[in-house]
């Protein structure tokens, strides 16, 4: 098992990137893995660019991943996918939130949005899986759930069973808010749902 | 906030290199603990707040933090702080001298350097103050051995009466990884002897200490040379033997497997006996150090040949993507096209004030005033530089806008005559820096008006309390400083000092029309908190009535995030001028109603919005 899996979860400040790489290394750490995780966040609280890096295998030296080095893409944002598309390897794949979240620079003018950030991304050769994550969560009643949506549809991509990371986020709320379970395992589900023709095509 | 919760002696921990050593600074029995917050070195106090058994404080800045940790050592007491790479520059003058005096109690100064610039006014290689202090630098390269390393330093504090100085960067702060923790120790503090040759610096005093001193950093060196802090890793391919210390050790272990490399823990002062032996056994020595080339200077000086910065480069992280484009250069080799896809130009997303921010008042209405020099300051304000704002002409460091603008009054030609001269500070920082600068004002009959914007929090580190919040570390009850009063107690006319609400931009823009106009010193204390914590207070939802929208715009100059830019046009206005109109949409589940966006509307367009369904706490979830 020396191989390091490498996975590189994106999008904007508040969205919750942070935590939804904190369950993924929960998981990862529940099945003996060595694992380091690290954060690019700057003044990220207030909206600006969130990446966060984790990697897991027997071994992991350097906390970061390279550019063309990530096995999976989790991009909370479609133009933060786009703007992390290079990292990924070439047989690497990307899980995009296809929902928007446009910054204030855009919004005055300054800048535009990609007109078509996953098309894009697809056009370099990236395989790219989209999905309105934000919606499925606004579906299920809480927009907050959005994080649960991302991490049930990665699920799939994973070196162990779904199952262990679907723990790791019920793991989260059991203890303290039973109602938060069931809204998690939904939404983890729909997440899971969201790519799955697409994995089993794959 | 991310302070996260003490952890249990266990197994395999999960922490970022902030909670291992809170954790270690724990366990090694330590009794006072104090900081400033700063990123990335914020979260050590945090944790450190949530165990048992020792006493920890916000101070009011990192200079007071390290005289508060002296102190404690002084009567024998374990003690600890931890500030941010600048932290140290304010600490320094308190540094220069404990270095003479030496320690009681074991003292260990956290200092963490942010390489890459996430979140830093500049960026600086605090291992100097080691070479300028002449004291030990310990250089953890992950979560594990930022653990181990915290509990070495005690030790080697204790052992040596010296300060030690732990050195972290951003990359050690915020990466979690595995470590196994230990239990607490139990440290009783010997006592205070009165002792003047020692304590009181007074050059009859001093002077003879200067050689104790410079013994005590031969003592640590000849430590280096045999410390299990430094060691080498072998490697078959001896072509490059690398010299590291930090986080780079990581990414040289990642990007060159199979050399050799030499590992610096305790890396000042430098084993130069042992670097010389491994030079001897590779065929050319890289140094791989962030920032600065100081180990790779103290080689050569030793007559070790070696490359460094001649070939990496010289600010930011030596990620192994660097280390390869440098091993390259040095080979002479032609670097290999990658293979990935070409990274694609995206607009940029800088960090925006938060929905509601109290400063968003303040920044339109200085964005309003023509004519004016605004010297800033250091805290989440200083975003106001920045669009649709640009209200912010100066950040330097903190509590720089006093002087600064003092100096800019002071010193302004007929060109600058009929220009106004505002600073603006927060609340924090005025405590931190700023006080001292606007007695200077005072005293000196500056003409400055001062904005102080008072949130009740450090809201640019995520609203830790302050002496003006009236709450401690943990949250409980003390004094809490009147600003009026200080700025009265400073000098400042009573008069010429206004508290107000920033949420009322009539009110705000007068009295700043009207203070400027006035050539002597005044202060306008702005009074709303901060949305990131407990005094802040969401109300009703705002919502754009789309038929009355006439596309001005003026909401959009708030620079509220909740308000976005739906359509946009151009109308040709009777006097043949041609506008840009912007539609806008108030994303009624972020807006917090404040209000302010409301008062720029002249067509009343912005109305009460009931709240919408995804506001609704979880509990209505039904499948
Ligand atoms: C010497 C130094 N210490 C700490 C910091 C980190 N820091 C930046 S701004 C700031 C305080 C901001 O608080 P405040 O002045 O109240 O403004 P706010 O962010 O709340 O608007 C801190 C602690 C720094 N930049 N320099
Ligand atoms: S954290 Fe507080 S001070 Fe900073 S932008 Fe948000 S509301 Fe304003
Ligand atoms: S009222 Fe306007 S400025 Fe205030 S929070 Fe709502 S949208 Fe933002």
């Amino acid at each position: 098992m020396s191989k390091v899996t490498n996975i590189l979860v994106c999008g904007v400040g508040g969205q919750g990137v942070m935590t939804a790489t904190e369950i993924l290394a929960e998981a990862a750490i529940s099945l003996g893995f060595d694992v380091k995780k690290t954060e690019v966040a700057g003044m990220s609280q207030r909206g600006g660019v969130v990446t966060s890096h984790l990697r897991f295998g027997h071994e992991v030296l350097s906390p970061q991943i390279l550019p063309g080095e990530a096995d999976l893409l989790i991009g909370f944002e479609s133009a933060e996918a786009l703007r992390w598309g290079h990292m990924l390897r070439p047989a690497g794949v990307a899980l995009v939130n296809s929902g928007r979240i446009v910054p204030p620079v855009v919004n005055i003018g300054l800048f535009d949005y990609p007109e078509q950030p996953v098309a894009q991304m697809r056009t370099l050769g990236l395989r790219v899986h989209d999905f309105d994550a934000t919606a499925l969560a606004v579906q299920l009643g809480n927009i907050r759930l959005g994080n649960t949506v991302m991490l049930g549809a990665s699920s799939d991509w994973l070196p162990f069973p779904a199952e262990v990371l679907r723990d790791a986020v019920l793991a989260r709320f059991g203890s303290r808010k039973p109602k938060l379970v069931d809204a998690n395992r939904e939404a983890f589900a729909a997440g899971r749902r969201a790519v799955a023709g697409e994995t089993l095509a794959a | 906030m991310s302070a996260s919760q003490p952890v249990p002696a266990a197994a395999r921990l999960f922490l970022s290199g902030n909670e291992a050593v809170a954790r270690a600074v724990w366990e090694a029995g330590t009794r006072v603990a104090a900081a400033y917050p700063g990123t990335p070195s914020t979260e050590i106090l945090e944790v450190l707040a949530k165990y048992p058994d020792l006493y920890t404080e916000w101070s009011v800045n990192e200079k007071v933090s390290l005289e508060v940790a002296l102190g404690a050592s002084m009567v024998g007491a374990r003690a600890f702080c931890a500030m941010k790479h600048v932290g140290l520059n304010v600490a320094s003058d308190a540094l220069m001298t404990m270095t003479v005096t030496g320690t009681e109690g074991g003292l260990v100064i956290a200092v963490a350097d942010d390489v890459g610039m996430s979140s830093s006014q500049n960026e600086q290689d605090s291992r100097y103050w080691g070479r300028f202090a002449h004291l030990p630098v310990l250089e953890p390269a992950d979560s594990q051995e930022a653990y181990a390393m915290t509990r070495a330093a005690f030790e080697l504090s204790e052992r040596f009466r010296t300060p030690v100085i732990l050195r972290l960067t951003t990359r050690i702060c915020h990466v979690k990884g595995v470590v196994v923790a230990g239990e607490r120790e139990a440290v009783e503090p010997g006592g205070f002897t009165k002792d003047p040759r020692r304590w009181v610096m007074v050059p009859g005093n001093a002077k003879p200490r200067l050689p104790l001193m410079f013994e005590r950093e031969a003592a640590v060196r000849a430590e280096a040379e045999t410390s299990p802090l430094n060691f080498v890793v072998d490697g078959s391919d001896r072509r490059i033997g690398f010299v590291t210390s930090g986080p780079a050790f990581m990414h040289v272990r990642e990007a060159f497997p199979d050399a050799p490399v030499f590992k610096l823990g305790l890396s000042c002062p430098p084993p130069l006996d042992s670097l010389g032996k491994f030079a001897a056994t590779v065929d050319t020595v890289l140094v791989v150090e962030e920032t600065e080339p100081l180990l790779e200077t103290e080689l050569k000086a030793a007559g070790i040949a070696c490359h460094g910065k001649d070939v990496l480069p010289r600010t930011g992280e030596l990620a192994p993507d660097a280390l390869h484009l440098g091993v390259a250069r040095l080979r002479g080799e032609v670097v290999a096209e990658p293979e990935h896809v070409v990274p694609q130009q995206v607009f940029p997303r800088p960090p925006t004030m938060c929905v509601a921010c109290p400063h968003l008042g303040v920044y339109y209405t200085l964005s309003q005033m023509r004519n004016v020099m605004i010297a800033g300051d250091i805290g989440c304000y200083t975003l106001g530089a920045g669009h649709p704002w640009n209200a912010l002409d100066s950040c330097i460091s903190m509590g720089a806008s006093m002087g600064t603008a003092l100096g800019m009054d002071k010193g302004r030609g007929k060109v600058d005559e009929n220009k106004k001269v505002v600073a603006v500070i927060g609340d924090s920082t005025f405590m931190h820096m700023g006080m001292q600068g606007l007695l200077d004002i005072t005293w000196n009959r500056g003409n400055v008006t001062v904005l102080l914007l008072d949130n009740r929090a450090v809201g640019m580190t995520g609203g830790q309390d302050n002496p003006g919040s009236g709450r401690d570390l943990h949250g409980e009850e003390t004094t809490r400083v009147d600003f009026a009063k200080l700025c009265e107690a400073l000098g400042v006319k009573k008069e010429r000092i206004r508290v107000l609400d920033p949420y009322q931009l009539p009110v705000l823009f007068k009295a700043l029309r009207e203070e400027t106009k006035i050539e002597e010193p005044s202060v306008i204390i702005t009074d709303r908190p901060c949305v990131l914590i407990d005094h802040y207070v969401p109300t009703k939802p705002y919502l754009v009535k789309e038929d009355r929208c006439t596309g001005c715009g003026n909401c959009v100059d708030v620079g509220c995030p909740a308000i976005h830019v739906t359509r946009r046009d151009k109308e040709v206005k009777a006097s043949g001028k041609e506008v840009d109109l912007s539609f806008v949409r108030i994303d009624t589940s972020a807006c917090t109603g404040c209000g302010l966006c409301v008062q720029p509307c002249a067509p009343e367009a912005i109305i009460h919005a009931e709240p919408v369904q995804t506001l609704q706490p979880v509990q209505f979830v039904r499948k």
